[in-house]
């Protein structure tokens, strides 16, 4: 067997490891050691990219020296891979984007268990993305969830902590319907093991048997999971949760943990249940309901908003409702329209993030909607990378927010009864990001007075200062032109990684 | 510069009316288009005074709550809404439950190849006396080593939120927390100082043995983990932090949790690397029954005890005092 084939297991292992590790360094070292990590599972989720595409077919891994109904397993496939090494590309970003505000905002002494957080989320995220047993990825996302909770309130003022709270609670009711869930799909089928429960499931809806049971499993997880990444109903706890935690915790909250989730809802649609059953189950209707009143509402909210992170962390409502609406068409094509999404939504969501700050540090720290104008100019980069945010996220073309949405109209055209009502979605949400994004746009470019400038003592910012902010801000720049612009091969490898799944 | 037109026909031409516009010379609108600077906005005293009113009679119609009629309705329905809807979860849930396959029937889809070889030939292929054990940590070691770690997190989180690391407050005076956090509970009380030294002990060797007999019979690393954290826990609260400050600190939770963590991790990577690579596993199973037995399960038996004591205590002391 070929070393490369240890990979995904060494890399779920070593951010493992840096867990408890982290915990005995001091700030500076624990900081080395993350950064360490995400580099080499960069790199190494790399290789087995470009392994698997070599080879042309996924493996499983056993892990342990029992085979799988028995023991547990992972399953390596493009599509893993590609997620893998995009989500350490994200997180190292979103890691190095923060360090200024990590310094200020967090206790001396505490910076090493932002490190353990940061670690095991990692770790959580690609066992989510490789497991191939669903009790495995029920663990995971505990982990997950505990350590996203960590992120939110190591920033400790008042808002954080109860955000923190509203997003455990919310969390944990997730977490326990996805548990209910996998409880009564075992006891229908007798596995936890994805492709086994899949065999079953096909044999009991042949016959007719436990139709009912069989409903509430995929109902249980749907909404579980739905209430964990935050669609539009369920999203009470997220602008608080985005809006107030320190800017690293926000960006990779936005654009990695709720990510993992929904990865982990495909996985369920297309191996454990399989995607014909859940098309005949009818619970996509509900969730292309939910998604389109997402996508609007969640527009809506975040043009009500003044405070500019909070602004931002309502639009990812409206985006997740645009995943979700990818489900809810029921077919391939909508399926690849809500990865690449997923992909595009990161890449844009952190840049927002990150540029927000940017021009936030540039009027004085302030958050509010006036006290921004202007401050295009006095952060040139900031402003610039606010923009391409922006217009990716509206839908302009060259930005990967244009292919996200075309995908999506395409999928719609596949679907006789979705399509009118998906397409008019489609253009009163993007009229309406158009609204509060290009808003925005114009008010940080339009100049301020010189005396207002001094009265309220905001400071030119310069790329020099910000060192690291800077080079994140232009790499996830430079990906989401990447993805605009070459979106060709990206799709080619969901189609594939996607056949590769099923 | 040597120009083929004369300079009267050329400032006709669109180029130079572009580099004039470039240059700032001259501006395209300025005598072509009626411009006129608005005048600053300004609000009379009267108007002012209008909406400042305005603005508190709004106020205080809004956070007006005892008397405001919406927040009222709101919040009766709220609670009806709450009460029905869990109501309808339960009915629904407890129909889906009666059509589940019913409890203990031998032909119940649970019963199928994965739980007859787990009986059947758990004992030979673990080592291990009890199968529970051998299935949580052998077969499906993983999920454990995600478990361990998941207490290991919500510790991290607890430190997050409650230990205390300034030890000045606002005006800069020491904080003496063992004082104020005496001064609500009997000090040195002679009733539970004595069974606590009668009684921990007892507590803490049943806990040891709990966990080193965690493949032979009942038990295992998360509840003897639980014993010994109880155990401590009891000790504290009889003799106080000065007597746990001499051999429990937070560098000692820290240097155990690496310690148990790192060696269940790797003594776990090891085997997963042996048997995805199908080489043959080096640690002898020994013979079934004996205590040194069944490979790896009674070192990874002691490391989850560890890692689940040292959980269980930092809870404790981290709500009580908010340090070690």
């Amino acid at each position: 067997m070929e070393f490369v084939r240890n990979f995904p297991l060494i890399s779920i292992l070593l951010s493992l490891f840096a867990g408890p590790v982290s915990s005995v360094l001091d700030k500076k070292k624990a900081k080395f050691l993350n950064l360490a990590v995400i580099i080499i599972i960069g790199i190494m989720s790399g290789f087995v990219l470009f392994y698997v595409l070599g080879t042309g077919q996924e493996y499983v891994y056993t892990m342990g020296h029992f085979p799988a109904p028995w023991g547990n397993e992972i399953r390596v496939g493009i599509l893993e891979a590609a997620m893998a090494l995009f989500f350490c590309v994200v997180m190292l970003l979103c890691v190095i984007s923060g360090v200024l505000e990590r310094d200020s905002e967090i206790e001396e002494t505490k910076h090493n268990l932002y490190y353990i957080m940061v670690n095991l989320l990692l770790c959580s995220l690609l066992a989510l993305i490789y497991t191939n047993d669903l009790f495995t990825a029920y663990v995971f996302v505990e982990i997950n969830t505990i350590s996203a909770c960590g992120l939110i309130m190591i920033k400790q003022t008042g808002r954080t902590i109860e955000a923190a709270m509203r997003y455990m609670i919310m969390s944990l009711l997730g977490s326990g319907l996805f548990l209910l869930g996998i409880c009564f799909l075992y006891s229908l089928t007798g596995h936890l093991l994805m492709s086994n429960i899949k065999a079953q499931a096909a044999i009991l809806q042949a016959s007719g048997e436990y139709h009912i049971p069989l409903l509430t499993a995929i109902c249980l997880m749907s909404v579980g999971l739905a209430i964990k990444s935050a669609l539009y109903p369920f999203h009470t706890w997220l602008p608080d949760a985005y809006g107030y935690s320190t800017l690293s915790s926000a960006a990779i909250l936005s654009s990695l943990v709720s990510k993992g989730y929904i990865f982990l809802l495909i996985k369920i649609f297309y191996r454990v249940i399989g995607f014909e059953i859940i098309k005949e189950s009818k619970v996509i209707n509900v969730l292309f309901v939910f998604g389109i009143a997402g996508m609007i509402m969640g527009s809506i909210n975040a043009i009500r908003e003044s405070d500019i992170q909070r602004m931002i962390a309502y639009s990812s409502v409206a985006q997740i409702g645009y995943i979700y609406v990818g489900f809810g068409l029921g077919n391939t094509a909508g399926i690849i329209a809500s990865i690449y999404h997923i992909l595009s939504h990161a890449a844009t969501k952190s840049l927002l993030f990150v540029a927000s700050s940017g021009i936030t540090d540039a009027s004085g720290k302030s958050r509010d909607f006036f006290d921004l104008t202007g401050s295009g100019y006095r952060n040139k980069l900031a402003g610039v990378a606010f923009t391409v945010g922006s217009l990716s996220m509206v839908g302009i073309p060259m930005f990967s927010g244009f292919i996200s949405k075309l995908l999506f109209a395409q999928a719609a055209v596949e679907n006789r009864h979705k399509i009118l009502i998906t397409l008019v979605a489609l253009a009163i949400s993007t009229i309406l990001n158009a609204v509060y994004f290009l808003k925005t746009v114009v008010r940080i470019y339009t100049p301020e007075k010189t005396e207002v400038v001094i009265n309220k003592g905001f400071q030119d910012v310069y790329m020099s200062e910000q060192k690291a902010k800077s080079f994140a801000m232009i790499c996830l720049i430079a990906l989401n032109f990447f993805l605009g612009l070459f979106s060709e091969p990206v799709v080619v490898l969901i189609e594939r990684g996607l056949e590769m799944f099923a | 510069m040597s120009r083929k037109i004369p300079d009267s026909e050329y400032e006709k031409t669109l180029s130079y009316k572009l580099k004039s516009w470039l240059d700032g010379t001259k501006d395209a609108f300025v005598g072509t288009v009626e411009m006129k600077p608005q005048p600053d906005f300004c609000e009379d005293e009267e108007t002012l005074i209008k909406r400042e009113k305005e603005k508190k009679q709004r106020k205080e119609r809004v956070y007006d709550i005892a008397n405001n009629i919406e927040i009222n309705i709101f919040k009766k329905f709220y609670s009806v809404f709450c009460v029905a809807f869990c109501l309808f979860l339960v009915t629904m849930l407890l129909i889906a439950v009666s059509y589940l396959p019913s409890y203990g029937h031998p032909e119940n889809p649970v019963n199928n190849e994965v739980s007859e070889r787990y009986i059947e030939s758990g004992l030979q292929e673990t080592g291990a006396v009890n199968i529970v054990t051998g299935m949580i940590l052998d077969y499906r070691a993983f999920d454990t080593l995600g478990e361990s770690h998941v207490l290991f997190i919500a510790t991290c989180t607890v430190l997050i939120l409650l230990r205390r690391d300034r030890k000045k407050d606002e005006w800069g005076n020491d904080i003496d927390i063992e004082v104020n956090d005496r001064i609500y509970e009997p000090k040195n009380d002679l009733i539970l100082q004595t069974a606590a030294r009668v009684l921990v002990p007892p507590i803490i060797i049943f806990g040891i043995y709990v966990i080193l007999g965690g493949h032979l019979g009942p038990g295992g690393g998360f509840s003897g983990g639980a014993i010994i954290g109880a155990g401590l826990i009891l000790y504290l609260n009889a003799f106080g932090f000065k007597k746990t400050e001499r051999f429990f600190k937070e560098k000692t939770y820290k240097i155990m949790s690496v310690c148990a963590l790192g060696c269940y991790c790797l003594a776990k990577s090891y085997s997963f690397y042996t048997g995805a690579n199908h080489i043959e596993s080096v640690i002898p199973l020994g013979t079934p029954g004996a205590i040194l037995s069944s490979g790896l399960i009674l070192i990874l038996n002691i490391c989850v005890g560890i890692v689940v004591a040292g959980t269980m205590y930092t809870f404790y002391v981290m709500f009580r005092k908010g340090g070690y």
